[in-house]
């Protein structure tokens, strides 16, 4: 195995999971630090400088971080990562006076968004500052998107929304509310620079069964009818209601139903509960709301008498799964479930009948544009796509990551550059030593299991649509739950040439990360000669240099590592010390200052 | 010393032994040494070795005097008893304990000050008398503790951390030893721990004194350029004599028992261990051959190392004394004590 190269960014980002693992690249546990600190809107600035939105996304977010902090590797449950961005948010203080203004003169470039949700806005964010005009189509009176009409009130307040949406906008963006796009083509003519697109999966799915078109006033598209419960459209439910489908979406409608009197809701699912797409903090909030989910039950038929939905009937499956996996079922027997109304959260379609098809933007079979990965950019050099109208629909730090990527090829384009010549990312690496023993962390482990989020109580939930059913940590809690986080950030590094091979950080390692072996064979069988190899083979192994005195190589499975700092406190000759990773992620504009390009 | 407590959490793979103890179970405290002490890799070593052989902690006492070296009791096995003992005096504190409760497991560790310099009498009288115990000597060259003074281990030409050569000739514990009766001899390196498990495994397993001559490096006085007791030198100097593989009682032999010089000694329990000589003329059950080939090794400037000399028959201090099978601790005090009248008839005699 060749030795390990630190000097590239990506090998100590891998080390930070829930960074690496975070599509817009939070720099997680720097926040939580700054929260521990107290230093609420610096954690908040931190935030935002890659998520954008911390006061929506500490409310909703998917958080691809939590499952994979490694504090679930080694404890029971991560650090409440998502819950501990929102108590920056709540805690914060004015922040607009550290928010980049806008230049007076303008570079001259007008750039075209359409949608005002998460992706447009994150391009508006990354691009207003450098001097772009920008101007955003809106069809709705409002911006937010879906995190508006689609993430009901109870969850997301919409003043959160308000204030978040408004730092951007009011850095100069010009807004056209109620002005859906019918044609691509003419805004092209309107001579825009580029065109974003992030307008959205905004079509629900429909379910093709018997009796669907019978009683048409009783069954409704999920993101639909959340939307027409936000406008108002929609201010009762019949009292029993089926949902038919088990994502986050089913999990809104469920908890919706509930608050518009609702009395009787089931959530009908085809398969079993580890397959449910839903997270699993959803799913308990919507049980804890005495919501009754049902595995295994597809739908057959719709029953409707005299033109009014009685029920539904279901065929109850019995799963069973080949060795390789792959799922097959059959029918065990037919049952009915009475019902007033049904809600179908089945999933959501991209719609594009707005887009021509004759202007060089390229679709492909199944009706979606054919986009770049990394550049954002369609076959139409100008026109470029991000969120949930990009690739289907994802989750909203998505289409943030989605934003700050194809704000950087429009800035890009705009400057005459290739878009596929993408900006390096960047990291600095500095010692947190302050002296013997002491360190600028606090790397004492923390025993603590993680808190638990208080919620509002039933009663007062179901009376009022829009009373926020989380409460916020405590700050008891958040003293807590910030002490879990591990700092991963804060990483272990090697100085080979200075190492005596004493062992003493190997015999002091907590969970045996370290190992000084031959280097002689591939990774496979090196795993295997550590001092306990890991069960967990994503993590990286890193392999120093050949040590001066056997020129044996130290070797370091990330897997586990505490990032307590012991190693580098009991070598003696400082060959291990503890550096703060800070990853420097490419933004818009810093790219066309830079000479270092490289191609992507 | 260092600022925080070990971190509770444990690799998810640890294992468990029959006993249902995974390593971190025969910890102890954390080690307030210096950063970087040969010591620490030793306790790390015996951590291991003590929970390969599967031994209860409540049946173990680590025994130990004054010295770096004997702060080494404190980090392994928290849970068995110790006894830290005035200076040089481990091996007669132990000779006592081992007199009254001979069930016990006993992990005497010392160092080179504290049993070639004040305890030397006491280590040569323990190893006569051949008492079941386990007798590492953490062997570093210098006076740690009182700043790097010369030891009585330290070679001739050896320099201090400020330059002067040591003059005055080295007591070498596996020579002493060999010479006065010693049934298990051994010589290792706190940075070979492929080499130290096993022989501590042996020695534990050994019925009588087994004494293991650890090279443990003073990172912060004696691990210099000038240092015969470096790490760097140890490495380069080191010829290892035998390799002692353990065999526990019910293991299945899986190593290959080909070779040339290949010897099993049966130890006392029922396991066994297999030495594997790197030299044809080497004999490590021969006394006068172990003898030589330190010698030879010393005279060459080389570090003689692996389980030299080993008596598998031997006989310890109880079966010397015939004492009973039964701890004497454990016998009703009318055994033990068999009173006025039997005194009398005793003392009748002599008149």
């Amino acid at each position: 195995m060749e030795p390990t190269d630190v000097s590239d960014p990506r090998y100590y980002h891998k080390v930070v999971d829930c960074q690496w693992a975070c599509p817009a690249h939070t720099n997680v546990p720097a926040y939580i630090r700054l929260i521990a600190q107290e230093r609420y809107t610096e954690s908040y600035l931190l935030n935002r400088e890659s998520n954008v939105f911390p006061g929506v996304l500490g409310r909703t977010c998917d958080r691809p971080c939590e499952p994979a902090c490694r504090r679930g590797r080694v404890d029971e449950k991560p650090v409440a990562i998502c819950r501990l961005k929102r108590v920056a948010a709540d805690l914060r203080d004015e922040i607009r006076p550290f928010l980049p203004k806008p230049p007076d003169v303008k570079n001259g470039r007008r750039i075209a968004l359409v949608g005002a949700g998460p992706a447009s806005l994150t391009v508006a964010n990354d691009l207003l500052p450098l001097g772009y005009e920008v101007v955003i189509y809106e069809r709705n009176r409002e911006p937010g998107g879906l995190m508006r009409i689609n993430i009901p009130s109870f969850r997301l307040p919409a003043a959160v929304l308000d204030e978040e949406c408004g730092y951007i906008i009011d850095m100069g963006a010009e807004m056209r509310y109620g002005t859906p796009v019918t044609s691509l083509k003419a805004l092209l003519d309107e001579g825009y620079d580029a065109v974003f697109i992030g307008s959205g999966a905004p079509k629900g799915k429909d379910l093709d069964i018997p009796g669907r078109a019978a009683a048409p006033a009783q069954v409704h598209l999920g993101i639909e009818w959340l939307a027409n419960v936000h406008f108002k459209h929609v201010e009762r439910i019949e009292p029993r209601v089926i949902i038919i489908g088990v994502g986050n979406t089913a999990m809104d409608c469920c908890r919706t139903a509930k608050r518009l009197g609702a009395t009787d809701v089931k959530v009908i699912a085809r398969r079993g509960r580890r397959h449910f797409k839903a997270s699993p903090w959803e799913l308990e909030d919507a049980e804890e709301e005495l919501v009754e989910i049902i595995e295994n039950h597809a739908p057959k038929r719709m029953l409707v008498e005299n033109g009014t939905l009685v029920g539904m009937e279901f065929e109850v499956l019995d799963w069973t799964e080949d060795p390789s996996g792959r799922a097959s079922s059959r029918v065990v027997r037919t049952v009915t479930i009475p019902c007033d109304a049904v809600i179908l959260a089945i999933g959501q379609d991209n719609a594009f009948p707005w887009i021509e098809r004759d202007i060089g933007v390229d679709f492909d079979a199944q009706g979606m544009p054919v986009v770049d990965r990394i550049t954002h950019q369609s076959t139409h050099p100008r026109v470029f796509f991000g969120g949930d109208a990009a690739w289907g629909p994802q989750n909203i730090i998505w289409a943030v990551a989605h934003g700050h990527q194809a704000a950087i090829s429009i800035d890009l384009l705009c400057n005459g550059r290739p878009v596929a010549e993408r900006p390096p990312e960047g990291m600095t690496l500095v010692s947190v030593k302050n002296g013997l023993h002491s360190w600028a962390y606090d790397n004492d482990y923390d025993p603590s299991a993680r808190q638990v989020m208080r919620h509002e109580e039933l009663a007062r939930r179901f009376r009022d649509l829009n009373v926020e059913v989380e409460l916020g940590f405590s700050a008891e809690q958040v003293a807590s739950e910030v002490s879990r986080c591990l700092n991963c950030d804060i990483q272990t590094h090697f100085a080979p040439p200075k190492c005596i091979e004493c062992d003493a950080c190997i015999d002091v390692c907590p969970t045996n990360c370290l190992t000084i072996t031959t280097n002689h064979s591939p990774e496979t069988d090196l795993r295997q000669r550590l001092s306990a190899p890991a069960l967990n083979l994503t993590q990286e192994i890193y392999l120093s240099e050949p040590l001066p005195q056997t020129k044996r190589v130290m070797v370091k499975d990330e897997d586990v590592c505490l990032h307590c700092g012991l190693c580098a406190e009991r070598c003696p000759t400082a060959a291990w010390d503890m550096r703060l990773f800070d990853l420097i992620q490419p933004v818009a504009g810093a790219a066309c200052d830079r000479e270092e390009l490289v191609r992507a | 010393m260092t600022s925080i407590a070990k971190p509770p959490v444990r690799h998810p793979s640890l294992r468990q032994n029959s006993l249902g103890l995974t390593l971190r179970d025969y910890e102890g405290v954390m080690s307030t040494l210096c950063a970087g002490c040969g010591h620490d890799s030793v306790t790390a070593a015996l951590v291991q070795a003590a929970w390969e052989l599967e031994l209860e902690p409540h049946r173990a006492a680590k025994m130990s005097g004054i010295g770096c070296s004997s702060k080494t009791t404190a980090y392994f096995m928290k849970q068995s008893h110790g006894f830290n003992s005035v200076h040089g005096r481990m091996p007669s504190v132990t000779t006592g304990a081992n007199a009254a409760n001979r069930s016990l497991t006993y992990i005497g560790i010392s160092g080179d000050g504290d049993s070639l310099s004040i305890g030397i009498g006491q280590m040569a009288h323990a190893i006569r008398r051949n008492v079941n115990m386990l007798y590492v000597i953490e062997n570093n060259g210098v006076y740690g503790l009182t700043k790097g003074q010369f030891s009585a281990s330290a070679d001739v030409g050896s320099t201090s951390k400020r330059g002067e050569a040591n003059e005055q000739a080295p007591i070498d514990p596996a020579l002493l030893a060999l010479s006065i009766g010693a049934t298990f001899v051994a010589r290792s390196f706190s940075g070979d721990k492929k080499q130290l498990v096993p022989i501590l495994k042996a020695g534990l397993a050994h019925r009588g004194l087994a004494l293991i001559d650890v090279i443990s490096p003073c990172v912060t006085f004696n691990d210099h350029e000038g240092s015969t007791k470096s790490y760097r030198y140890t490495r380069e100097h080191e010829v290892e004599a035998v390799h002692a593989d353990y065999a526990p009682v019910h293991a299945e032999i899986t190593l290959p028992e080909s070779g040339d010089h290949l010897r099993v000694v049966q130890m006392h329990d029922g396991s066994s261990v297999r030495l594997r000589s790197t030299a044809a003329d080497y004999d490590p059950t021969d006394r006068a051959s172990a003898y030589a080939h330190v010698r030879a090794c010393q005279a060459r400037g080389e570090i003689a190392t692996g389980l030299l000399f080993v008596d598998g028959g031997s006989r310890d201090m109880h079966d010397l004394l015939k004492t009973p099978p039964t701890p004497l601790i454990d016998l009703p005090h009318e055994r033990l004590c068999p009173g006025a009248a039997a005194l009398d008839a005793l003392m009748a005699r002599y008149r």
